[in-house]
């Protein structure tokens, strides 16, 4: 596994993309096939079956290093990773044998039909037998979490480096159902797969946010629609079947079955651009439903109706099985427009409408009403518009509305974890209410490192009481928090809850009783909830 | 019998002897435990620091009153007997022994326990009581044997070499960065300094420490004219513009912080090496366990949770709040005192 542990370090100590890729890329040139095909099924989220409690590991680990059980939380709260922590605490190995990273899989796998007696001393005889990163890994690994900085996209093109193959045929190749067992390195990556060019997409076009109306010109050359709050999607439309990418150029098909209808309705040779909404009664419903779907590869029933989605259509890329992107925006659009209303309206399929407008004063007034209908503000695109390929300025435009804010005063801090174990970064905000202070939501990013690190110092000088992890500090310090939505919650205290809310700017200049009132919270709730 | 020292807002205080040790406010007199700069601070009246802390004293804080004195060597202050040993944390730094009536106490300063190559080996000093920092006084901090952290080092830097990249490596100027000179193979290519440490390294070679060949790194030096070099720079250079002359590079840093993954990857550089000057877990386990002390105080680090342990561990341990950084994480950008 050691070399499994080198390319884990590479690729964890960096922040550029191209030493992690190179350090991906001469892993899958070298590794044994076996664990290069391990690796890929690892970061990408499909890992062993967790065969162990966390309490278990936490108990063995703190007898092994011959530590009390209070004095492991300690150092689990500093390190802020149970694998770690358990790495770091073990005394070192008293013999190394470098066994590769399919072995140690393989060993995991057979623990679960172990009794626990010996599922201990297996696991004992692990830790005992590797360094610290790999102990660490080997630990990942039984706890069932991995997480590393690597993207779907990082791995195909590090893929596509080391074997020669082009990135879209690669992504895949990698999708659906496989695991190491039911596939091999020669099955699922080197053998030939004809179908691969029927799901390729086209890069994604992507807008800047607009600094000023301006530079438009005549609002006619314009056409606007919405800004919805979905996930960016392509649908194609190929050989009788359909492929759905995501922006990050990952494969969402299974995970939005409901669109699978759209085959039978639209014509082969179809490609569209467009935004996947969590949608009933003609409208989008809160990002809250769609956030149920996502992240989830097999959807159950009662999310199918709970939150039904549907591709509100953007943009038509191919048509008739031709490559359209060089005709202009309007020309695209008809065809799209044609398009859609020939399927039935049960379709799970809508056209982005254009927002009619006939000057920059009435688009003005159509943005703000972009928060009633659910959308995040407007898009703007030349009506001669090609679609480009990339993050382009000029012909598109997104106009966001801008964040709700609140000031608000910090009451408790907590440690956080990853990279910012060490720092003080997870905080809760209240709002003022007569003399009480009523907390009301968290936030945990949006300042700098240099503001977090003065923060985490003022926490410790400053700390009242300690509840775990928890540090309670006085009310002194006002932030603006910047959110997407507020809505009713009967969960919290103060009655709302946020959507994104994080510190958009530490108010230095506001002493905590200019922050504001659990009035104004209410107030917000009721124009904006 | 009364404390041989105290606690004070301005440092630890012997009465019996009238000084204070390593204070951080204004006092007449201060004897002083290494060089760095949350122990060795301005204002006082008069110094005592080991010979091989002084050079360094006088380059960082100037014109003072400052008086020296060897390893070993007995001094009365008042009604006190005081010496100096070695702390292995720096070259120079040192334990001060302080005894009054046969009550014998020592402020370790910073300490570490393993030999580092350059500075005098750390000397366990038997005592009562025993005032040690804790800076990394939580079972998670072990470091990594000297031989294997040099071949870690020195791969990093031949790889980078090979590949026709600078190395840039993060150290404090005081110590972690000589003794890091001093490991390192210099037939890898160019060893090229920022200011702040050239400077440290001409004082140390003035008192005799011999340390391999550095450039420093004027304006004019490059990658072109320096190919595959290893930089040493203080914490705070890396990630400025000063870096950019160096062409694509390689950065890494050196600390006990880099034990931790969450800060390895915080700091954003190619690699963290962990070294540190200041004892680790075991280190400080076994070195208070060396002094005989039945009563402990910890100060700068984990002190908390350190008591807690030494308390299970069946000794009278205290934590005293002092002003010292040790190695600190908030300020790790600038210092590792
Ligand atoms: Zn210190
Ligand atoms: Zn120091």
């Amino acid at each position: 596994m050691k070399d499994f542990a080198t390319l884990f370090t590479r690729i964890d100590e960096s922040t550029k993309t191209t030493v992690k890729t190179a350090a991906l890329a001469d892993y899958f040139r070298n590794a044994d096939p076996s664990d290069k095909l391990w690796t890929i099924a690892l970061f990408t989220g499909r890992r062993p079956k967790r065969t162990i409690t966390a309490t278990r590991l936490r108990e063995w680990a703190a007898e092994v290093a011959g530590l009390p059980d209070w004095l492991f939380e300690e150092s689990y709260s500093i390190v802020g990773d149970l694998a770690e922590t358990i790495a770091l605490v073990l005394p070192p190995a008293e013999h190394e044998d470098d066994q590769s990273l399919t072995y140690w899989i393989n060993t995991i796998k057979t623990l679960s039909t172990l009794e626990e007696e010996d599922r201990k001393a297996g696991i004992l005889n692990a830790w005992n037998s590797l360094p610290t990163t790999q102990r660490f890994l080997f630990t990942k690994l039984l706890t069932g979490g991995f997480r590393i900085g690597v993207s779907a996209k990082l791995i195909t093109r590090a893929l596509a480096q080391a074997t020669g193959q082009p990135e879209p045929e690669l992504t895949h190749k990698l999708m659906g159902n496989w695991t190491p067992d039911t596939a091999t390195w020669e099955t699922l990556i080197e053998a030939d797969d004809p179908t691969a060019d029927l799901s390729r997409p086209y890069p994604f076009y992507l807008a800047y946010q607009l600094d000023s109306l301006d530079d438009l010109g005549p609002p006619a050359d314009w056409n606007a629609e919405r800004k919805w709050d979905g996930i960016r999607g392509q649908l194609i439309i190929r050989g009788g079947e359909h492929h759905l990418w995501s922006r990050g150029e990952d494969l969402m098909t299974d995970r939005f079955p409901e669109l699978s209808t759209l085959k039978d309705y639209l014509p082969d040779g179809t490609v569209i651009d467009g935004e996947i909404l969590a949608f009933a009664d003609e409208k989008p419903l809160s990002f809250n439903a769609l956030q149920k779907r996502i992240g989830r590869k097999t959807v159950p029933k009662k999310l199918l109706t709970e939150a039904p989605v549907i591709l509100m259509a953007y943009d038509l890329l191919e048509h008739e099985g031709k490559d359209i992107r060089d005709t202009p925006l309007k020309d695209r659009r008809n065809h799209l427009k044609t398009l859609i209303n020939q399927t039935p309206n049960e379709t799970p399929i809508r056209l982005s409408e254009a927002v009619p407008f006939q000057t920059w004063d009435d688009l003005a007034k159509a943005r703000d009403q972009s928060r009633d209908i659910g959308a995040e503000g407007l898009m703007l695109k030349r009506l001669d518009s090609p679609y480009l390929s990339g993050r382009k300025r000029g012909d598109w435009w997104k106009w966001k509305i801008d964040p709700l804010t609140i000031d608000a005063v910090m009451i408790y801090a907590q440690a956080g974890h990853g990279r910012r174990a060490n720092l003080f970064t997870d905080y809760t905000f209240a709002v003022r209410s007569g003399n009480d202070l009523v907390p009301f939501t968290k936030a945990y990013s949006g300042l700098t490192d240099a503001e977090f690190r003065e923060i985490t110092a003022w926490v410790r000088k400053n700390t009242l009481q300690k509840f775990g992890p928890v540090r309670q500090v006085p009310p002194t310090h006002v932030f603006e928090i910047a959110f997407e939505g507020i809505q009713a919650s009967p969960r919290h205290k103060s009655g709302v809850a946020l959507r994104f809310p994080r510190m958009s700017r530490w108010r230095r200049d506001k002493p905590m009783d200019e922050a504001n009132t659990l009035e104004d919270l209410k107030e917000m709730l009721a124009t904006y909830g | 019998m009364a404390d041989v020292l105290t606690f004070t807002d301005r440092g630890i205080y012997c009465p019996a002897g009238d000084f204070h040790i390593d204070p951080w406010q204004p006092v007449d007199r201060a004897l002083i435990t290494h060089g760095h700069s949350d122990h060795a601070r301005l204002g006082m009246g008069r110094y005592l620091a080991t010979t091989g802390t002084a050079p360094v004293m006088r380059h960082r804080l100037g014109e003072i009153t400052l008086d020296t004195i060897n390893y070993g060597e007995e001094t009365q202050i008042g009604d006190a007997k005081v010496s100096f040993h070695p702390a292995g944390h720096v070259p120079g730094s040192a334990q001060i022994r302080v005894e009054v009536k046969g009550e014998v106490w020592v402020v370790s300063g910073d300490y570490k326990t393993v030999a580092d190559g350059l500075s005098e080996p750390f000397e366990p000093v038997k005592c009562h009581a025993f005032i040690t920092e804790c800076t990394f006084g939580l079972p998670i901090f072990k470091w990594t044997p000297q031989d294997i952290l040099t071949q870690q080092i020195n791969e990093w830097w031949a790889t980078n070499a090979a590949a026709g990249r600078t190395s840039i490596l993060g150290a404090y100027a005081l110590g972690k960065a000589q003794r890091l000179l001093t490991t390192v193979n210099p037939d890898i290519g160019p060893i090229l300094t920022h200011g702040a440490i050239e400077n440290t390294n001409e004082v140390l070679r003035n008192q005799g420490i011999t340390l391999p060949q550095t450039t420093y790194a004027t304006a004019d030096i490059t990658a072109q004219t320096h190919p595959g070099a290893l930089v040493l720079a203080p914490p705070s250079a890396l990630g400025t513009t000063w870096t950019r002359r160096f062409g694509p590079a390689s950065t890494a840093f050196a600390s006990g912080w880099m034990a931790l993954r969450g800060v390895r990857r915080r700091r954003a550089a190619d690699r963290g090496f962990i070294v540190s000057d200041h004892a680790d877990w075991d280190g400080l386990n076994d070195a208070i366990k060396a002094t005989g002390a039945t009563k402990i105080f910890a100060t700068h680090g984990y002190t908390s949770v350190f008591q807690r342990w030494l308390t299970e561990q069946g000794y009278d341990a205290h934590v005293v709040s002092t002003d010292y950084h040790g190695e600190s994480l908030e300020t790790s950008e600038a210092s590792e005192a």
